[in-house]
C-alpha cells in the first residue's frame, strides 16, 4: 500500500497549484460577473500540457496519466470551477476518444491543436428529450456519398460556443436503442452546424453551455469516430475518464470552500473572539474536511485503477457520486460560516455554492451514478 | 555559452515551520520541500542565456537524497545536466564547506557563467554564492536584477540605495541574482516527463577526492547551538475614533509614547 505521490506527480500538482494561483484565482470572480470565456487562461494550460494531459508527446500532448489529469483538475478547479470545467471536456470528452478510437489521421489532425490550448473541442451527447436516457437520441446520420448528412439538435453543450472541433453522436441505423449510435467529428466550418441559444445558467458562467443545431450537416465520410454502430460503446468509456475528471472537479470545488472558510473563521470575531473557537464552526471544518480527504481518495483510486488499465467504472461512478455530493454539501457549509457575507458576491463562497451543484448533475446525475453502482453489485 | 546553475532544497515557508521541542533544529516532520525559489530565477536566467547564446544549461546541488527532487524540478524547467553531491558525510556542514564541495564539482566542468540565488529561503545566509565565487577564483557581482552578455564581458545591473548600479564583469564570473531578474517559467507537463528521462549524476564525497575532514562537520566553522521559535505576535489594538482627527491624535500619541519612533 503506497498513498504517496511520485515525485513527477508531485510536480505536475505544483505546476497547476502555482499556475492556478498566480493566473486563475486572481481573476476567477470577474470572469464569473462578466460570464467571460477564459481564452488566454486556456491558452496557457495548453502551454503547460493541462489541455492533452493524457494524449502522448507524439500527438503534442503531455503523455501523462489519469493521476497527473485528476491532481491537475483539482488544482485549477480549486481556483475556478468553470475553467476546471472547459479543461475537463476538452480532456476527457474529446482528446480521449479521438485517442482511443480515432484513425490516425484524425489524431494527427486533432489532437496537437486541441493539446495545445489554441482550441477547444466539446461534446455532444445530450438532447433535448435525450438525457441520462442518452441511448433514445434521436439525431440522425446517413451516408450520402462521400458526406455524412448530420440533422438534429443537441441540448447542454460545453465549450460549444468556442469549440472547434465537436463530438457528435448520432443515429446510424433504423435500430433503436444503443445499438444504431456512432461517433462523429464535425469542424465547426463544415456546413450545416451552428450554435443555438446559449443557456442563462446558475454557475460555471465563465464557460458557455449551448445547444447546437446540426441542419443537413455535411461531414466527410472518414469524419466517422470508430466504428459505425459503436458510438454509444464510445460515448460510455469516454465517461469513465470524464467521471474521473468530474470527481477531481468536486474535490477542487470543495477544498476551495473549505480553505475560504478556515481563513474566514480565523479572521471573523463575534461575541468577543473569532468564530473559529466555536465548536459548531470546527465541526464544520472538521467534517468538511474529513469527507474531502476522502473523495480525494476515492477519486485518486479509480484514476490510479484507470493508468493501471483496469476496469474501473464502478470506482469511478462511487469516486463522482462522492466528490460532487461533497462538494455541494462542503459549499452549502462555508455559505453557513460566511453567514450573510457568505450570500454575497463579494465573498467566493456564494461562487462554490452555484458552482458546485453542476456536478451533482453533469455526466451521468448522482441517481445514474448510484444505479450504475447498484448494477455493478447486484447483477 | 555554458551555464552552471547552484540549487538548494529548501522547505516551504507556505505551510508552518516548527522548532523541534529539544531546540536541536527545525521539525522537518510534514514538511515539503522545494526548490529554493531564488534559485528558481537562477535557472530561469540560465534558461534564457542559452536560448540567446546557444549552450547548455547544468544544475548542480549538495543535499541529501531527497533533494533530488529539486534538481528535477530544474530539469523539468529545462536545465539539460545535473550533478547531485549526496553524502552522509556532509551532514552539518557550513556554508563554506558547501561552497568548497560545489567548487570542487564546477571545477571539472565546462563554463562561461554560473549563477546562484542570492539567498535560500531556509536561513536566508547569503553567503555560499559568495564564498564559491572566492573558491574558484571568478568576479563576482550580487544580487543583480539584469544581466546582458557580451562579448567575453557580462553587464550586470544591481538595485542599490536610491539607484541602480551598473557593473561590467569580464566572463567567466559568478552572479547571485535578485528575484526582479525574472519571471521563471513552470515546469511544463511535458518538460516533467523529458526530466524523468535526464540523468542526474549522484556523487559522494569519494568520487570527488575529498574528505570528510576537509568539508564535512569537522571542518565547519559554524555550529548550530540551539534554536528557538520567534516570539508570538501579539494582538494588535483596535481603536475605534469618532473622526479622522481623532484618529491621527490616536496614532500620533501611540507612535510617540508606545512605540517611541517619533
Amino acid at each position: 500500500m503506497e498513498f504517496g505521490l511520485s515525485e513527477e506527480h508531485r510536480m505536475v500538482q505544483r505546476t497547476a497549484r502555482e499556475f492556478a494561483a498566480r493566473e486563475i484565482l486572481p481573476v476567477a470572480s470577474q470572469l464569473d460577473a462578466e460570464h467571460r470565456f477564459p481564452t488566454e487562461i486556456v491558452r496557457g494550460l495548453g502551454e503547460l500540457g493541462l489541455m492533452g494531459v493524457m494524449v502522448p508527446e507524439a500527438y503534442g500532448g503531455a503523455g501523462m496519466d489519469n493521476v497527473a489529469y485528476a491532481l491537475a483538475m483539482e488544482e485549477v478547479a480549486r481556483a475556478c470551477a468553470s475553467t476546471a470545467a472547459i479543461m475537463s471536456v476538452n480532456n476527457s470528452l474529446v482528446c480521449d476518444p479521438i485517442l482511443r478510437y480515432g484513425t490516425e489521421d484524425q489524431r494527427r489532425r486533432y489532437l496537437p491543436v486541441l493539446a495545445s490550448g489554441r482550441e477547444v473541442g466539446c461534446y455532444c451527447l445530450t438532447e433535448p428529450s435525450a438525457g441520462s436516457d442518452a441511448a433514445s437520441l434521436q439525431t440522425t446520420a446517413r451516408l450520402d456519398g462521400d458526406r455524412w448528412v448530420l440533422n438534429g439538435t443537441k441540448a447542454f453543450v460545453t465549450n460549444a460556443r468556442e469549440a472547434w472541433v465537436f463530438v457528435v453522436y448520432a443515429r446510424t441505423e433504423e435500430e433503436p436503442g444503443a445499438r444504431g449510435i456512432s461517433a462523429f467529428l464535425v469542424e465547426r466550418d463544415h456546413p450545416g452546424i451552428s450554435v443555438g441559444k446559449v443557456e442563462r445558467k446558475m454557475g460555471l458562467l465563465a464557460s458557455s453551455t449551448c445547444e447546437v443545431l446540426l441542419e443537413d450537416c455535411r461531414v466527410p465520410r472518414d469524419n466517422l469516430l470508430g466504428r459505425r454502430g459503436e458510438g454509444f460503446k464510445v460515448a460510455l468509456s469516454t465517461l469513465d475518464g470524464g467521471r474521473i475528471g468530474i470527481a477531481a472537479q468536486a474535490v477542487g470545488i470543495a477544498r476551495a470552500a473549505l480553505e475560504e472558510s478556515v481563513g474566514y473563521a480565523k479572521q471573523r470575531r463575534q461575541f468577543g473572539r473569532p468564530i473559529a473557537e466555536f465548536q459548531a464552526i470546527q465541526w464544520k471544518i472538521a467534517d468538511m474536511a474529513t469527507r474531502i480527504d476522502a473523495a480525494r481518495l476515492l477519486t485518486l483510486r479509480a484514476a490510479w485503477l484507470r493508468d493501471q488499465g483496469k476496469r474501473c467504472t464502478l470506482e469511478a461512478s462511487m469516486a463522482k457520486l462522492f466528490a460532487s455530493e461533497t462538494a455541494m454539501w462542503a459549499a452549502h457549509q462555508g455559505v453557513q460560516i460566511f453567514g450573510g457575507y457568505g450570500y454575497i458576491k463579494d465573498y467566493p463562497v456564494e461562487r462554490y455554492f452555484r458552482d458546485a451543484k453542476i456536478t451533482e448533475i453533469y455526466e451521468g446525475t448522482s441517481e445514474i451514478q448510484r444505479m450504475v453502482i447498484a448494477r455493478n453489485l447486484l447483477s | 555559452m555554458d551555464v552552471v546553475v547552484c540549487v538548494k532544497q529548501v522547505p516551504d515557508t507556505e505551510q508552518p515551520i516548527r522548532v523541534r521541542p529539544d531546540g536541536s533544529g527545525i521539525d522537518d516532520q510534514g514538511l515539503n520541500w522545494i526548490l529554493n525559489y531564488y534559485d528558481e530565477h537562477a535557472v530561469e536566467e540560465a534558461l534564457r542565456v542559452r536560448e540567446k547564446h546557444g549552450g547548455t544549461v547544468t544544475v548542480v546541488c549538495v543535499g541529501p537524497p531527497r533533494a533530488a527532487e529539486a534538481v528535477r524540478t530544474a530539469l523539468a524547467m529545462g536545465a539539460d545536466e545535473a550533478v547531485h553531491v549526496a553524502d552522509p558525510a556532509l551532514e552539518g556542514a557550513d556554508h563554506l564547506a558547501v561552497a568548497r564541495v560545489l567548487a570542487r564539482v564546477i571545477g571539472q566542468l565546462r563554463y562561461d557563467l554560473v549563477l546562484c540565488g542570492r539567498l535560500a529561503t531556509d536561513d536566508n545566509a547569503s553567503v555560499v554564492g559568495a564564498a564559491l565565487a572566492e573558491y574558484l577564483g571568478l568576479p563576482q557581482a550580487t544580487a543583480i536584477s539584469k544581466l546582458q552578455i557580451g562579448d567575453s564581458l557580462a553587464t550586470v545591473e544591481r538595485e542599490v540605495e536610491g539607484g541602480v548600479e551598473l557593473v561590467k564583469v569580464p566572463l567567466p564570473a559568478l552572479f547571485t541574482v535578485e528575484r526582479t531578474i525574472n519571471e521563471p517559467r513552470y515546469p511544463t507537463l511535458p518538460g516533467i516527463m523529458k526530466a524523468r528521462r535526464k540523468e542526474i549524476r549522484t556523487l559522494g564525497l569519494a568520487d570527488l577526492g575529498l574528505e570528510p575532514g576537509e568539508v564535512g562537520a569537522q571542518a565547519s566553522r559554524v555550529r548550530y547551538t540551539r534554536f528557538e521559535p520567534p516570539p508570538r505576535r501579539q494582538a494588535g489594538q483596535v481603536v475605534t475614533p469618532d473622526s479622522p482627527e481623532e484618529a491621527a491624535r490616536v496614532i500620533v500619541r501611540f507612535l510617540q509614547e508606545t512605540a517611541k519612533v517619533l
